[in-house]
């Protein structure tokens, strides 16, 4: 998995809540058997019109938003469907970093498995970022897992929560498997406490 | 020897746990893996790319049920990716050493169906799956959730998965529920309650009179639907109706009565304390219909559709306002005065054999309004072959009703079974989503007797007024 260290980029802004997964990526596209290449399918149903052309009116196509690698969105983001489809798509569309007052809990950990750094603020932070990022120009964020800090160059500055585990992963980027299999003793143990070991090796 | 008293949740958790390596999330061991073809192609390449195996291949088992065909299972696969990722899991299925519910298979169903049809779900487990209707299983007492792709990934190669300790709620429901009204009807209540996210973080462990006096199908729909209100798992204590459900089928314990005994220990114990407890009475429930896009955007079917103007939150405000014109309905609209083009009886929530009963009660001697298209699609193919031995499928066959193969279906609509933009459809499942059943389709969520009634009138009825034939 990529490391995640530090990360400055523009925002988009997308202020709906409860962004489920089925909008993220909607189900004709789960169909693939690959891990890469969502991103063109992201947001599919909001992004594209009937005859396949931009939605001038959905917030992400619109032009400061451009380039965008850090959304900014309001409560329960992430809803719905396990689909890790949603992680991948955001990812391989350049987001790096997703800021919510909340998120699903199957979404945020699929988060973590994939480089995408979810950051929780509360409400009356979030709505001084979207406000923040309501101006003409494009409206940029800086996160930090070094410092945990999450900046802009206008003095905004909050700190980030993180789990120490999963930041310690984001900033190595650590293989999750291989990390438990260090365990694979512990976990043998429990199956022969169970009577479930015989036929296993270690 | 005195312990200290403690939840189903706790007890499930300090058994399965491998360690808590200094520093790291604990990791948790899984008794049962349920895989389908959606959410595992990834997983299996994973392995294959660090040449690992399948921990425990006789615990883990694979069935096809998101994306095939309900029609004619004798003729191949119209669509080419679909057909790919189904063979795909055959594949992987013979390479890893996975028993597969296969297309031909007289078990093949929904995995959240078969798990417990085949007595593989069992009180007390760990149960993952690569779907969020996974805490369906909850009603057996186990603890159930769903997990993304490179979790499943994790699960298959160490047979664990690392977990931070979820918190308890209690959700207690007191009193019987009144006449007409179904456990769908229940948790769709519960989450308009708890709101969408209200169970986030938590695992809900529903409890009180009216959860006892649910059979364990009817368990199994309010289980189901825990995700809805955010909550990673929910789960029922197991008692006899549920060593009464599990006796006898194929993957229960030979040993039964050692295992009841050890079931028995499960429940919750008298002075346990929940990290936080949720109060509802019955009678406060009447049959609901959702009239947003998501389930927590419900009301009663004798009610009339909000305003937004009436949301004090924000969020709920713009919210109802999108909703509103995705659905094309306005407000003060009675329920009942709404038609509807489609109707689906189905999915993991309400595909079981007592929710074809229901539907098919209300069905007999009807017919299917013209202006209807009607399906049912049982959960499993013993549900199915079940249902034709009742004769079932004669009563939706005769008014008009298609009835299908097993399978996911118009639940999510990844296989041809869709919504066209603009149709309004009572459906059985899940999710009422933007676009979930089809791109523009507008879905309306209900118990199975009322999307049948919904289906012979044409729009939706109270059904506590049904005239049953």
């Amino acid at each position: 998995m990529q490391p995640f260290v530090t990360h400055t980029g523009i925002v988009a802004s997308l202020d709906r809540a409860n962004v489920d997964t089925d909008q993220i990526i909607p189900k004709q596209f789960l169909k693939r058997i690959e891990r890469t290449g969502f991103g063109q399918y992201l947001f599919f149903d909001w992004r594209f019109l009937a005859d396949g052309s931009l939605n001038s009116q959905f917030e992400l196509n619109h032009p400061k938003m451009n380039g965008a690698s850090i959304l900014l969105a309001r409560r329960n983001f992430g809803c719905g469907s396990s689909r890790e489809h949603a992680p991948w798509s955001l990812a391989d569309y350049g987001f790096r970093v997703i800021i919510a007052p909340s998120f699903a809990d199957i979404f945020f950990s699929n988060c973590f498995q994939n480089g995408i750094l979810p950051i929780r603020l509360p409400e009356e932070d979030i709505a001084e970022l979207f406000q923040r990022a309501s101006r003409d120009q494009p409206y940029r964020l800086s996160a930090s897992l070094e410092t945990c800090l999450l900046t802009d160059d206008a003095g905004f500055s909050r700190s980030i929560e993180i789990e120490p585990f999963r930041r310690k992963c984001m900033l190595e980027g650590l293989d999750h498997i291989g990390l438990s299999l260090r365990q694979s003793k512990s976990i043998l143990e429990w199956e022969t406490a169970h009577g479930l070991a015989d036929s296993k090796a270690v | 020897m005195t312990t200290t008293p403690r939840t189903l949740l706790e007890k499930i958790w300090d058994e399965h746990l491998v360690c808590s390596p200094e520093g790291e999330q604990p990791i948790l061991y899984v008794d049962l893996h349920l895989v389908h073809e959606v959410t595992s192609p990834q997983a299996f390449e994973g392995l294959r790319l660090a040449s690992r195996k399948v921990r425990r291949p006789e615990t883990t088992f694979a069935t096809l049920d998101h994306n095939v065909p309900t029609t004619d299972r004798r003729l191949p696969i119209a669509d080419p990716i679909s057909a790919q990722q189904i063979d795909t899991l055959r594949h992987n299925c013979q390479e890893f050493g996975v028993r597969l519910f296969d297309l031909g298979d007289a078990d093949q169903g929904i995995v959240h169906v078969i798990g417990p049809e085949l007595g593989l779900t069992q009180p007390g487990m760990t149960i993952v799956c690569g779907d969020s209707h996974t805490a369906t299983h909850g009603a057996m007492g186990a603890l159930a959730f769903g997990i993304g792709t490179s979790e499943v990934e994790h699960v298959l190669a160490t047979q664990t998965l690392r977990q931070s300790r979820p918190r308890s709620m209690e959700v207690r429901v007191d009193g019987i529920l009144p006449h007409g009204v179904t456990a769908k009807d229940l948790v769709l209540y519960l989450i308009g309650k708890l709101s969408t996210e209200g169970g986030a973080g938590y695992v809900i462990e529903y409890t009180g009179q009216v959860i006892r006096q649910l059979s364990m199908e009817e368990r199994m729909t309010v289980c189901n639907m825990s995700i809805e209100a955010g909550a990673r798992a929910g789960m029922i204590a197991p008692d006899s109706k549920t060593f009464d459900y599990l006796r006898g089928r194929d993957h229960a314990p030979r040993d039964f009565d050692k295992a009841v005994a050890r079931w028995e220990q499960l429940p919750t114990d008298a002075l346990a304390v929940y990290d936080r407890v949720e109060l509802f009475k019955a009678a406060d429930v009447v049959p609901q219909v959702t009239w947003g896009t998501n389930p927590a955007q419900v009301i009663g079917v004798d009610g009339t559709i909000p305003d937004p103007a009436n949301f004090s939150d924000e969020a709920d405000r713009s919210s109802a306002i999108r909703a509103l014109e995705y659905m094309g309905l306005e407000s003060g609209r009675q329920v009942v005065d709404i038609s509807v083009d489609r109707v689906f009886i189905g999915s993991c929530t309400n595909s079981r054999i007592e929710d074809l009963r229901a539907a098919a009660d209300v069905v007999r001697g009807h017919q299917v309004s013209s202006s209807v298209h009607a399906m049912v699609v049982p959960g499993s193919g013993r549900v199915k072959r079940q249902a034709e031995q009742e004769g079932l499928d004669t009563i939706f066959l005769n008014a008009g009703f298609e009835w299908r193969e097993a399978g996911c279906s118009m639940c999510l609509g990844m296989n041809p079974d869709t919504l066209s933009p603009g149709e309004r459809c009572a459906s059985t499942s899940n999710r009422n989503f933007e676009g979930r059943q089809g791109k523009g389709g507008r879905t309306h969520l209900v118990s199975p007797a009322m999307a049948a009634a919904a289906a012979i009138a044409g729009h939706f009825v109270d059904i506590r007024t049904w005239h049953y034939r």
